[in-house]
């Protein structure tokens, strides 16, 4: 049965003994350093590589031009390439050409014997940049005279879309209440402690390349590498060695892979980059800022009549994907709340800085972030409390299933398909003793000292599709192998797919062998992305299972002369259930079936349907996003001289569906909240006017660490979702979508007696102190 | 330009003596030269502590320190800590049972901080452990269950040492 059973992962990283894309060692290997851009804006006006090629060790050094012979084209194409109405110029390039759009765009690469001479290079190489002005903030970008951020446009704003649904100006009308929010949302970058890499190594016997990267999305990487470099399929074999926390960073294939895979055919040699943290700031995918501006119209019972206003998302200089990050912001605002009408209206805005896709919860925590906000507002103009207020406002279990009156990306409906978001607010409210708050909040201040507690629900979107696959076989040798798409990264996955499998075989997760990230073992698939794979692969392995569960049984039954309902699949063996004495092992029953040249397949029954191998492929289409919910309430303490805020209690009450292994359900909750608390209260990515980064090394940049943090004390409902045969919903991004607005709400209550609004994250101490200070002095 | 060295240490009880370049860092001596890829880099700037390992006992970030740093010293990784490949350390089987780690990247670094930590704080509580864990990032595990695996650990070390005393 499902249960927490320990990690089949864990043993080989406990020993040092883990795979990582760094530890790849190659003979003959050269090791790539990029020149990158120091400047947000400029145009290049020459790029000298004469210094560095005299640098003993120096192999070479390429630019686009000298990457061209082996590329099909100058430009990545673009992800996700169904995204409707874009221009066609927006992705990045795989080295720069003529212009520079942001600090660290990759210019050229340098090519060495190892990562320090390959360095040494590229502080030789001579470019000639002429500086342009820089479009920074994308509020200022959307101004007539601002400069543009890439000198291709016209303007900066790159789309303008609606969502929406009802009648809003209706609404508005009606409303005995508008209640306005002016909200700026950061989010950094998704900083994996293992960055990003590639290497590449050309096979010396077939005409074939191996990329190894460390990815999110091996089947993709393959798809864009096989396009760039006009080879096919067969001629590229890319996977993803053990991967060190991805995030939403290792989800797009980078310039910078296309160039280790050109660059390894074009030199017939392996090739190597591995990038350092610097690199990482600079250059990989950050999820940056939006500015809301909302109003909410509530009856004089705080019901939501409805929502409207405006976002402004800051896409960087270029659009790799599409618009999926804020198009889930703008479909996610509702959350778990009746809203019967809602309007907004999204402008994606070009700026200078490295492009945005999500970062784990994909746009769905800003969301959550305007709407908490909003509730807490209403709560406090209408002298409500701020349960009351959700609980009012709550779709309820009765209204389950729950069709929004919005559609997905992918076109199909959004649907709340189970959950009970009312208890699992009660059950986080009764936990974390929010009844009795107000006569300890009110003995902490007149100790002098300022606490408050914040709730905030939250929804989440998983199981994204369209699809996944998997292969479950049995060898000869009696192993038994789950082949999948999916990509670990560190969510203990594979544990989980082997839970599955060996549920429907009657064998211990330990005895699976799971094979992932690897384009050879499987055909397609799509990786890891959305808390989608306990979803979509859990599923596809455990129908794939449940077919060789089967086929297996029927081989034991006409291998033991009797009828298939006496056979049981138990401890890696086929038993005979009416004569235990008569078992067949796995290995057994699959050699019986492996054939055997010139003979029929079971030699001794004349009358055998059985057919060859036991063997299963299996792929699960989810019909539509099984969303799993939570409720968290925060309590903190803020220290109002220093503007220091110090989590006291933190609970979450999740459901995300049928929990495979509860263990590794809460450390993806947990992991999940604490990437909330860092964008709540530490993380930022920041940039000065002129768009330079100043927040490029980790005593800059703050993640969380030990000692800020405090554990979840987590419930877990389990409402089954009627979308897969599991009954599961996913996890991985769930931690972090409340996590911001209920420290938000949290930190607003503390400083009730200052009258402190949060309308920003990170909520820095600075900004605090400031807010302090100026209601003090305006109280006075 | 290349300025070698000849350096001599142990690394987990084995000695060794290599030529190396004295630019070189520990860490990439220890990951590339000699091949305990265990140790990890994630900032190579002295924030994240993957890279930790024990010098002389000492906790010290091994992408700060040069190989020749090294020459006459002994060092310690994650790849010494089990005594055999049946056996975990006592601090290693923790981290599995108390799910103390996710992606496994930042682990090898957070074990060696710990080990040279318990050896010295026989009853740690968990203020002292987050203290001390608080110069290691983990962007997995949201550290509950590294703390957890650590306090049990110490339970558990305790017993032992108890036992053979």
């Amino acid at each position: 049965m499902m249960d927490s059973v320990p990690r089949i992962e864990d043993p080989a990283l406990l020993r040092g003994q883990g795979r990582f894309l760094d530890d790849i060692q190659l003979p003959d290997m050269l090791h790539v350093a990029f020149v990158r851009s120091p400047h947000a804006h400029a145009v290049i006006r020459g790029i000298d590589k004469q210094a560095a090629l005299e640098v003993p060790g120096v192999h070479t050094v390429l630019t686009l031009a000298d990457l061209s012979e082996v590329l099909t084209g100058e430009r990545l194409p673009l992800g996700f390439g169904k995204a409707a109405g874009l221009p066609a110029d927006i992705t990045p390039f795989v080295l720069c050409k003529d212009e520079v759009c942001f600090v660290g765009e990759a210019v050229a690469a340098v090519l060495a014997d190892d990562r320090y001479i390959a360095e040494d290079g590229a502080g030789l190489v001579v470019v000639d940049y002429d500086p342009l002005p820089a479009a920074v903030d994308c509020r200022d970008a959307m101004a007539d005279d601002a400069p543009v951020a890439r000198q291709a446009n016209t303007t900066n704003l790159l789309a303008t879309f609606d969502v929406g649904y009802g009648d809003c100006s209706d609404a508005f009308h009606r409303a005995d209440h508008v209640i306005a929010v002016a909200l700026k949302h950061h989010r950094g970058g998704a900083h994996p402690i293992e960055g990003r890499g590639a290497v590449a190594q050309p096979s010396p016997i077939e005409d074939r390349l191996t990329l190894w990267t460390s990815t999110q999305m091996a089947h993709e990487v393959r798809a864009l590498v096989v396009k760039m470099l006009g080879c096919d399929e067969a001629q590229l074999r890319v996977v993803a060695p053990d991967v060190g926390g991805g995030f939403g960073a290792k989800f797009l294939t980078y310039p910078e892979e296309i160039v280790v895979a050109a660059a390894a055919r074009m030199l017939a040699r392996p090739v190597k980059w591995v990038e350092d943290r610097r690199e990482h700031f600079l250059s990989a995918i950050q999820n940056r800022d939006q500015y809301w501006n909302l109003e909410i119209a509530v009856d004089h019972r705080a019901r939501i009549l409805g929502v409207r206003g405006e976002m402004i998302h800051d896409q960087g200089a270029y659009t790799p994907q599409g618009l999926n990050l804020p198009q889930n912001s703008a479909l996610s605002v509702t959350g778990p709340y009746v809203v019967p009408s809602y309007q907004l209206n999204v402008s994606v805005v070009e700026t200078n800085k490295v492009y945005t896709i999500p970062v784990r919860g994909a746009g769905y925590p800003e969301a959550a972030f305007a709407m908490e906000r909003l509730l807490d507002k209403v709560a406090r103009e209408l002298g409500l409390d701020r349960a009351e207020v959700r609980r009012r406002n709550l779709i309820t279990a009765d209204q389950m299933p729950y069709e929004l009156h919005l559609k997905a990306r992918s076109g199909s409906p959004m649907l709340y398909d189970s959950g009970d978001f009312l208890e699992c607010q009660a059950q986080a409210l009764a936990a974390a003793d929010y009844d009795s708050f107000p006569t300890r909040q009110d003995a902490a201040r007149a100790d002098g000292r300022y606490i408050g507690i914040g709730i905030a629900n939250g929804v989440k979107g998983t199981g994204r599709g369209p699809f996944e696959s998997a292969i479950v076989r049995i060898g000869r040798s009696g192993q038994v192998f789950v082949h999948t798409a999916a990509m670990p990264m560190g969510q203990g996955i594979a544990t989980a797919l082997a839970q599955i499998c060996g549920e429907s075989l009657g064998i211990d997760a330990a005895a699976v062998r799971v094979i992932a990230g690897d384009t050879d073992a499987i055909s397609m698939g799509l990786g890891g992305f959305a808390s989608r794979q306990t979803v979509t692969a859990g599923s596809a392995v455990h129908l794939a299972a449940e077919a060789v569960r089967d086929q297996a049984i029927d081989i034991a039954a006409m291998l033991l002369k009797t009828t298939p309902d006496t056979i049981v699949l138990k401890d890696g063996r086929a038993w005979d259930r009416d004569r235990p004495e008569q078992t067949l092992t796995l290995g057994e029953l699959a050699e019986a079936v492996a054939g055997v040249p010139g003979y029929s397949l079971i030699s001794h029954t004349t009358t055998s349907d059985a057919k060859p191998g036991l063997e299963a492929t299996r792929i699960f289409m989810p019909e539509s996003l099984a969303y799993c919910n939570g409720c968290h309430v925060a309590e903190v303490a803020v220290d109002i001289d220093t503007g220091a805020v110090t989590l006291l209690r933190y609970v979450v009450v999740n459901d995300s569906g049928r929990l495979i292994n509860p263990m590794i359900a809460n450390g993806q909750l947990q992991g999940g909240v604490v990437h909330g608390i860092g964008n709540a209260l530490f993380e930022k990515m920041a940039f000065d006017k002129n768009g330079q980064p100043v927040t490029t090394t980790f005593a800059e940049y703050l993640l969380p660490t030990a000692t800020e943090v405090i554990d979840c004390e987590i419930i877990n409902m389990q409402s089954p979702s009627t979308l897969n045969p599991l009954g599961v919903k996913g996890i991985g991004e769930a931690g972090c979508v409340p996590a911001a607005a209920a420290i938000a709400s949290a930190v607003e209550d503390a400083l009730t007696p200052f009258a402190v609004r949060i309308d920003e994250i990170p909520i820095t101490p600075e900004r605090l102190v400031e807010h302090i200070h100026t209601q003090s002095s305006t109280s006075r | 330009m290349t300025d070698k060295k000849q350096i001599k240490l142990t690394v987990n009880g084995v000695a060794y003596q290599r030529e190396v370049e004295t630019r070189w860092t520990l860490a990439d001596f220890l990951r590339i030269d000699l091949g305990l890829t265990g140790t990890h880099l994630g900032c190579e700037h002295g924030v994240c502590g993957a890279c930790t390992i024990l010098l002389n006992g000492h906790t010290a970030r091994s992408c700060l320190l040069l190989a020749v740093q090294a020459d006459g010293q002994s060092v310690a990784t994650v790849e010494g800590l089990a005594d055999d490949d049946a056996d975990l350390h006592p601090l290693q089987q923790a981290f599995i049972d108390h799910h103390g780690l996710q992606c496994g990247f930042c682990t090898p670094g957070i074990l060696m901080t710990l080990v040279e930590y318990m050896a010295d704080t026989p009853e740690p509580d968990e203020a002292a452990i987050r203290d001390v864990l608080s110069g290691h990032l983990c962007r997995c595990t949201g550290y509950q269950g590294i703390v957890a695996a650590a306090m049990a650990a110490a339970t558990e070390l305790k017993r032992i040492a108890a036992h053979d005393g």
